[in-house]
């Protein structure tokens, strides 16, 4: 690992950077509206961005291969989204997604 | 999910998501101490940095000693979907001083973003100051503490990957993304089941040649204009 000052110094740096990520659409849109077209567009984030933080999950990259398949994620994700279904109750779905794949990993060895 | 914007609302509806963080975040711990990192600088990572997928890269390139610029690049490229979902979550805010929209602003993560989105769909498409701090602010004590206590459990547990706790986060995600596919009434629901497929595709794509980092933004901006073009013709 690097001296304690340099990865001080590349925490805030990171964290700067982020922080100015987070909240300079909120300074900027304080003073500006935005126009129809763009709001139309990130009607669209929600949905897009919860199905990529998903899939993202069912792959494992190879850069310039197609991409594996994460078996125990993807099987993991079959219970998780029958529990989805049947409860909509996000705290059902968050512990059955958790046994699933704790069962994967411990029970079948995956 | 009710249509009540307060503290106990915002605490209950909070609750999946602290299993999430609590197992990424013991886990980020984890990972910190085994990579040579101490309890301290591994907290203070978590409450200065504060995003979950970057912290694992900053200790990686850290261990690798890559130039300092680089980390911070990196950073700022897998965190830079923060743009989006603040731009999305800032005009609910618009009312509230400019104050207030720094602290809310300055601890927005996927989470708290994606639970806000769905909270809309119960409130008449409202969101207050209130209940979002009182969701950041759980989120952002939890995960501390829980990177903190997995520095400190990291002397004990070499491998936290075989419990299944990383897939809590994951799980979420498949909840909120139903939820807001049954709930949400301002979008049809086969035009948002057109984009998850286009998602879904664009992700087997894209992961062959975008690096990881960039990959959530990419695909996202993506779907967003693969949406709005959909709608326009069919919708």
């Amino acid at each position: 690992m690097p001296s304690s000052n340099f990865i001080l110094l590349t925490i805030l740096g990171s964290g700067l950077v982020t922080w100015l990520s987070r909240i300079m659409p909120f300074v900027i849109l304080k003073k500006f509206r935005l126009s129809a077209k763009v709001v139309e567009f990130l009607s669209f984030v929600p949905v897009s961005i919860m199905s990529v933080l998903w899939f993202e999950n069912l792959f494992i990259q190879h850069l310039g291969h197609l991409p594996s398949l994460n078996m125990p994620n993807l099987l993991a994700s079959l219970p998780t989204v029958l529990s989805a279904v049947i409860s909509k109750n996000l705290l059902v779905i968050v512990v059955v997604g958790v046994i699933s794949l704790g069962f994967l990993r411990l029970v079948v060895g995956m | 999910m009710d249509s009540e914007l307060t503290v106990s609302s915002a605490s209950k509806e909070i609750l999946p998501t602290v299993f999430g963080y609590i197992g990424i975040g013991l886990a980020y711990g984890i990972v910190g101490k085994a990579s040579g990192l101490n309890p301290l600088i591994i907290t203070l990572m978590s409450l200065i940095t504060y995003g979950g997928a970057s912290q694992f890269i900053i200790i990686s390139m850290l261990a690798a000693h890559s130039p300092m610029i680089s980390i911070i690049l990196s950073a700022f490229l897998v965190n830079s979907r923060m743009i989006l979902m603040s731009t999305t979550l800032a005009p609910y805010f618009q009312k509230e001083s400019l104050l207030k929209n720094i602290i809310l602003g300055g601890l927005v993560t996927d989470e708290s973003f994606a639970l806000s989105m769905n909270k809309v769909n119960y409130t008449e498409r409202k969101l207050n100051f209130t209940w979002f701090n009182t969701v950041n602010f759980i989120a952002y004590v939890v995960w501390a503490m829980a990177s903190l206590v997995g520095a400190l459990l990291g002397n004990f547990i070499s491998n936290p990957d075989k419990f299944g706790l990383n897939f809590a986060l994951v799980a979420m995600f498949i909840g909120l993304l139903y939820l807001q596919l049954v709930s949400d009434k301002s979008i049809k629901f086969n035009l948002q089941l057109l984009v998850v497929g286009f998602v879904l595709a664009a992700t087997f794509i894209s992961i062959i040649f975008i690096p990881a980092n960039l990959l959530t933004l990419v695909i996202t901006l993506l779907a967003c204009e693969f949406g709005v073009v959909i709608k326009h013709a069919f919708f």
